[in-house]
């Protein structure tokens, strides 16, 4: 168990330090520094700014200070943003991307499933026309034309809501919605088609003929098996949805950490590029690493074929 | 598979929740000073709360960092310079309650009022300048402040800071007393008191010297002027509040300005058609082009046009073909109808530009654009195409070599260069590329001449025809056009270094006509007009000669 | 997994004694084949053919690739010319599709965007197949640490946000078709491959593949003659599905400013363009945006009735 832990742990770390070097070279590539703009700040000035960051050096020595710094766990000071740490940074705005995230994935989720099993048990009626005329259009239309539509709608037309900003409750509605339709196009038609799978299955027809009622087979076989391919979906949605929209963020004026990033390659501040990279990698790496982990220690069979018990 | 997934958002929810609740606290704060509910400018005009958008957060409230104008926009709420530039473009008093200036033009005594505090109440004295503009200048000053050079007017110190002398008292600033700071020129610089409101030469509180936090916390920020930060939330939202212990607070009838952070053009205009914010648009933000028809429709009343001191320009390489032929620059520049750009794709009223200084920028008596008329060429499509037919002949090209006009990716420039190259294609029958490429990108290939035809835009850093035309000098490092000429650098070291205003004037017409008429090194367009809507309630918002604007002042009705 | 041959799955017959009738125990009669022998191929397009919904989709965009083809050349204007006298027009007689705000014909540049669109979904999602096809089938029919290795370094490069890659590649390269083509497919592939490399592992051990490779079949002709053609189903239902996301990334791009460089634009590029005044023009975001959403649905139920068609179970 020990040994398949660490060498999961190891497979990591490899790679991470694959992530960050490629990033890292990629980003290097660009033409361009942190400290330009319209009007260029004297050669002397620009000279002594690149030698305060470093980037006076050959970009291999960059690269290894830069390895040291990670290794130590310092993601440095923000190249843009004179003397705010990274790190504070990518927490502040990550906090805004998971907030939305989550509430777009309990959406999506919810009706989602509800939409599609609709759709599944009036199968062919007017109820399953709608339900798929509504996801199919989740998965239609552009993200950004949906919400500029509904941000004119309801917000500037109507007036339910802010146009922008993110204090209420109520500021959630818009961008959630948005940011839920694909996901909810997706699940419903996912839902829909293993419902109709199961719902033609044998065992199905075995426990009708046997006498069970109806709510016990729905809520017993029906809907726990139908609901499970859109399980498998969930989890690269929510990779997805939790790090943040740049789209969603940019309409709706949310401080996300989707529109950080975009910003700091507009900006070249390279330190902000490597953080919010090592952030995302890390982010997805370390859920793929527990959930191995919990696995294992769930389902007996891995434990075989991971390693020898330790 | 399924399960596994499942586990696997379990995890990361999870992992993701205890990393939050670490950060919670922090953001949490930022939530409950934004009350929900301010809601509606109508219910906000009366408790004289004023809510406006910056389309860029400010990297940093340090002044001496700062480098763009949204940090302009609230480091003015912020702090206060020696002067203040009124509605009029005039220096007023700010922190000093008045000023002497010797008759040579060199020597400023500024007195300061003694009743000046910062926000904890300490009082703000000549010391403060000098420590603030000696961390300017300190070469061992990190980040290096990039705008220390806007105080190389003074004596010595572009010596200090290019590390060729290490003692700041030979610099030629110097705190007489707590009350009078002494400062020093190398040249009579008329401008060198308006630039005294600008924000490098901000006054800063010394208890900064032992944290590199202070400009961005506010709980560590200490500032003079009539608001203080109270809250930033990264991303989200910058909120100042009235300060008490300003020396004019009788005057600052605003209690709170809250600058919300959205880079959509279009979401901010939303966002003022429904009351969410109480001014849109320059400088801090933009009206969609696609909207301003619209706007001047429905919001005819609210839209505020005014011309300022900026040009909007297409630079030539004039070390590159077929543009180091001066006479095909002159046929491209003349081959454009600017009245068309201005009338149907900018649509803000701008003026079409045949000169390089915006009206608006202080001349001798009056306005140099007054005094002198931007007559340099007119446009004339039969001679534009005589000029080119020319100048192929000139160069021997029986057909003009592949050209490419470059831009910034943006909305605007786009239109503009499609135009451009549109009415370049009917009038002289010449097919030119247009490429939009990435800001990085573009600057780093105008600035390394690799280029033939690029935008380009100036705004002025003081109100004086010197910021236009020191741009052009061979040492300049803003000089994208590979123009190098001895009579025009002379020109402008004599314009420098000449107490004679009239004297001055003249040089710069000469130098003018030079890059305009006989060189044509850029293609002029239009000269800006700043483009805001203002709620009809909302009076005082002051939009300066650059198109800067000071809210400090501003009041509901 | 035992193939089940679809007729047994069709339940709702109804059965009466009339139906079944006595066949005797002739010989010769056993020996003739009650049902014609179709491929699987054909069985798939005859389902297929039942399925109206991707029938119409199939219509759709035969329709939309012809007007694409078409549209441009029978308008008399030019996709770049511009008319300043005749901005922001709404669809008349003269311009059936408006014109946009620099008086450029709506009609001519919404079906020159669908070109470019096409182009970009199509070349991205063939790019994918033929690396995803090539890595997931070595992956998946040598197994073991080959397998293992490969698979760890697709496993890598997903990981990295798929974002900062296409955005770093725009800003690095100059933003031309072939770069955003390029910049879509350097992830893009992963998700092929891997679909791939299932496949080939379940397909590798079949009775059919170790016959023939017991007659002495090379590594090449196992894999091209009898794996990849055999999982040809699923590779082609995420083709399908592969274009329309192509398409759709191209105008997230566009949304960032990263999309193809004007005067050329795309659909993705056309409605961005027209986001800031749709309230105003609602034409020149309405034509493109119902192209864009159009293609994306035919491309998605056309995928949606291939995958039925071709995998019996899900009928």
């Amino acid at each position: 168990m020990v040994r398949y832990v660490l060498s999961k742990f190891f497979y990591m770390l490899v790679s991470l330090f694959i992530l960050i070097s490629a990033t890292f070279f990629l980003m290097k590539a660009i033409p361009g520094n942190p400290f330009m703009s319209e009007k260029n700040v004297p050669p002397e000035i620009q000279a002594r700014l690149m030698e305060q960051y470093g980037l006076d050096k050959p970009v291999y020595q960059q690269y290894f200070k830069y390895l040291g710094d990670i290794a130590t766990g310092d993601l440095g000071i923000s190249m843009k943003h004179q003397n705010q740490e990274v790190g504070g940074i990518i927490l502040q705005t990550f906090s805004a991307s998971l907030k939305l995230g989550i509430f777009a994935i309990i959406i999506s989720v919810i009706v989602g499933v509800l939409l599609g099993m609709l759709a599944a048990l009036y199968h062919r009626k007017l109820i399953d026309n709608i339900a798929m005329v509504l996801a199919v259009l989740g998965i239609a239309v552009p993200s950004f034309v949906l919400a500029s539509l509904i941000q004119y709608l309801f917000a500037q037309k109507l007036g339910w809501f802010n146009v922008m900003g993110f204090d209420g409750p109520l500021d959630y509605v818009l961008p959630v919605a948005a940011l839920s339709a694909q996901p909810i196009a997706f699940i419903a038609r996912l839902t829909r088609s293993s419902m109709l799978e199961v719902l033609h299955a044998d065992y199905i027809k075995t426990a009708k003929a046997k006498g069970l009622n109806w709510m016990t087979i729905m809520f017993k076989h029906v809907i726990r098996n139908g609901i499970l391919p859109v399980v498998t979906y969930i989890g690269p949605m929510t990779a997805n949805v939790i790090t943040g929209s740049v789209v969603i963020e940019q309409i709706f004026g949310i401080g996300g950490i989707g529109k950080v990033f975009v910003d700091c390659i507009t900006n070249r501040d390279y330190t902000m590029i490597m953080g919010v990279t090592i952030f995302y990698g890390v982010l997805l790496m370390l859920a793929r690493f527990i959930t191995d982990i919990v696995y294992v220690l769930v389902d007996p069979r891995i434990k075989l074929t991971g390693g020898k018990e330790g | 598979m399924k399960r596994k997934s499942l586990l696997m958002i379990l995890t990361l929810i999870l992992v993701v929740g205890t990393v939050l609740a670490g950060c919670g606290s922090k953001n949490d704060n930022g939530g409950s000073t934004a009350s929900g509910g301010d809601k509606g400018s109508s219910s906000a005009a009366k408790e004289q709360v004023l809510h406006i958008n910056l389309s860029a957060e400010p990297p940093t409230f340090d002044p001496a960092q700062a480098q763009d104008t949204q940090a302009n926009t609230v480091l003015k709420m912020m702090y206060e310079g020696l002067v203040r530039i009124d509605k009029d473009n005039n220096p007023i008093p700010g922190v000093a309650e008045k000023w002497d200036v010797s008759s040579d033009g060199l020597k400023y005594v500024f007195h300061l009022r003694k009743d000046a505090k910062w926000s904890n109440g300490d009082p703000v004295t000549a010391k403060d300048f000098v420590f603030a503009w000696e961390r300017v200048l300190n070469p061992a000053t990190s980040p290096a402040p990039p705008y220390a050079y806007q105080l190389y007017y003074i004596k010595g110190v572009e010596d200090y800071n290019t590390k060729k002398i290490t003692d700041f008292s030979q610099v030629g600033v110097k705190a007489t007393d707590d009350n009078t700071l002494e400062v020093t020129l190398n040249n009579p610089t008329p401008y060198f008191l308006g630039l005294t409101s600008f924000y490098t030469l901000y006054p800063v509180h010394q208890s900064v010297k032992d944290n590199d936090k202070w400009a961005t916390d506010p709980k560590l920020m200490i500032t003079n002027g009539p608001f203080t930060l109270t809250t930033w939330t990264t991303g989200q939202k910058i909120e100042v509040t009235k300060n008490a212990n300003y020396w004019d607070n009788q005057n600052i009838k605003l209690t709170k300005v809250t600058m919300s952070l959205s880079n959509s053009s279009a979401t901010e205009l939303s966002s003022y058609k429904a009351g969410q914010l109480d001014y849109a648009g320059n400088p801090n933000g933009t009206i969609p082009t696609d909207q301003m028809p619209a706007v001047k429709n429905e919001l005819k009343d609210e839209l505020d046009l005014k011309p300022i001191g900026s040009i909007y320009y297409y630079v030539f390489n004039t070390t590159a073909k077929p543009f180091d032929n001066v006479k095909i620059r002159k046929a491209f520049s003349m081959a454009i109808s600017r009245q068309d750009i201005v009338d149907k794709v900018t649509m803000s009223e701008e003026t079409p530009a045949f000169g390089f200084v915006p009206p608006g920028i202080t001349g001798d008596k009056g306005e140099y654009r007054t005094e002198f008329k931007d007559d340099f060429f007119t446009e004339n499509m039969e001679e534009a195409k005589k000029l080119l037919a020319e100048g192929m002949q000139e160069e021997g090209y029986t057909t003009l070599p592949p050209i490419t006009l470059i831009y910034n990716s943006d909305d605007k420039h786009k239109k503009i260069a499609l135009a451009v190259a549109d009415m370049w294609k009917k009038n002289l029958g010449v097919e030119v590329k247009t490429e939009n490429q990435e800001w990085g990108v573009f600057l780093k290939n105008r600035q390394n001449l690799n280029y033939q035809v690029a935008r380009a835009g100036w705004s002025p850093d003081y109100n004086d025809p010197m910021t236009f035309f020191d741009l052009w000098t061979s040492t300049s490092g803003n000089n994208d056009s590979g123009f190098k000429n001895k009579e025009y650098d002379a020109l402008i070291k004599d314009a420098f270094s000449t107490p004679d205003t009239a004297k001055r004037m003249e040089d710069f017409k000469k130098a003018e006509t030079m890059i305009i008429k006989d060189q044509q090194i850029v293609l002029p367009i239009y000269y800006y007009t700043n483009v805001a809507l203002i709620k009809p309630n909302l009076k005082g918002v002051v939009i300066d000669y650059a198109g800067q604007v000071d809210f400090t002042r501003a009041y509901f009705e | 997994m035992a193939v089940q041959d679809p007729t047994l799955m069709n339940n709702n017959v109804e059965l009466t004694p009339e139906d079944f009738r006595k066949i005797g125990t002739d010989e010769k009669e056993a020996e003739i084949i009650q049902r014609e022998s179709i491929s699987a191929w054909r069985d798939a397009w005859q389902r297929l053919r039942k399925n109206k919904l991707a029938m119409a989709s199939l219509v759709v965009l035969i329709l939309i690739i012809l007007a694409a083809i078409i549209g441009p050349i029978i308008s008399k204007f030019d996709s770049a010319t511009n008319d300043l006298l005749a901005t922001n027009q709404p669809p008349s007689k003269e311009h059936w599709f408006g014109t946009d705000d620099l008086g450029r014909d709506m009609f001519v540049r919404t079906w020159m965007g669908a070109r470019i669109s096409l182009i970009v979904g199509l070349a991205a999602a063939l790019i994918d197949l033929l690396i995803g096809v090539i890595y997931g089938g070595i992956m998946g029919y040598f197994g073991g640490r080959v397998d293992a290795i490969m698979n760890k370094f697709s496993e890598i490069l997903y990981s990295i946000p798929y974002m900062l890659v296409t955005i770093l590649l725009l800003v690095v390269f100059e933003p031309s078709i072939g770069t955003i083509i390029l910049a879509l497919t350097i992830t893009g592939w992963i998700n092929m491959s891997w679909i791939v490399r299932g496949e080939i592992m379940q397909l590798k051990n079949r009775e059919y593949v170790l016959a023939s490779r017991s007659m002495g079949a090379g590594s090449g002709r196992l894999l091209f003659r009898h794996l990849l053609p055999n999982a040809v189903g699923p590779i082609i239902v995420t083709l399908t599905l592969s274009v329309p996301n192509a398409i759709f990334s191209e105008a997230f791009l566009s949304f960032l400013g990263l999309g193809v460089r004007a005067p050329i634009a795309s659909l993705g590029s056309m409605v961005n363009d027209a986001l800031t005044g749709w309230m105003y023009y609602p034409w020149r975001m309405l034509f493109p945006a119902i192209l864009i959403s159009l293609t994306m649905l035919a491309f998605n139920i056309f995928g949606d009735g291939l995958r039925d068609a071709l995998d019996p179970k899900l009928k």
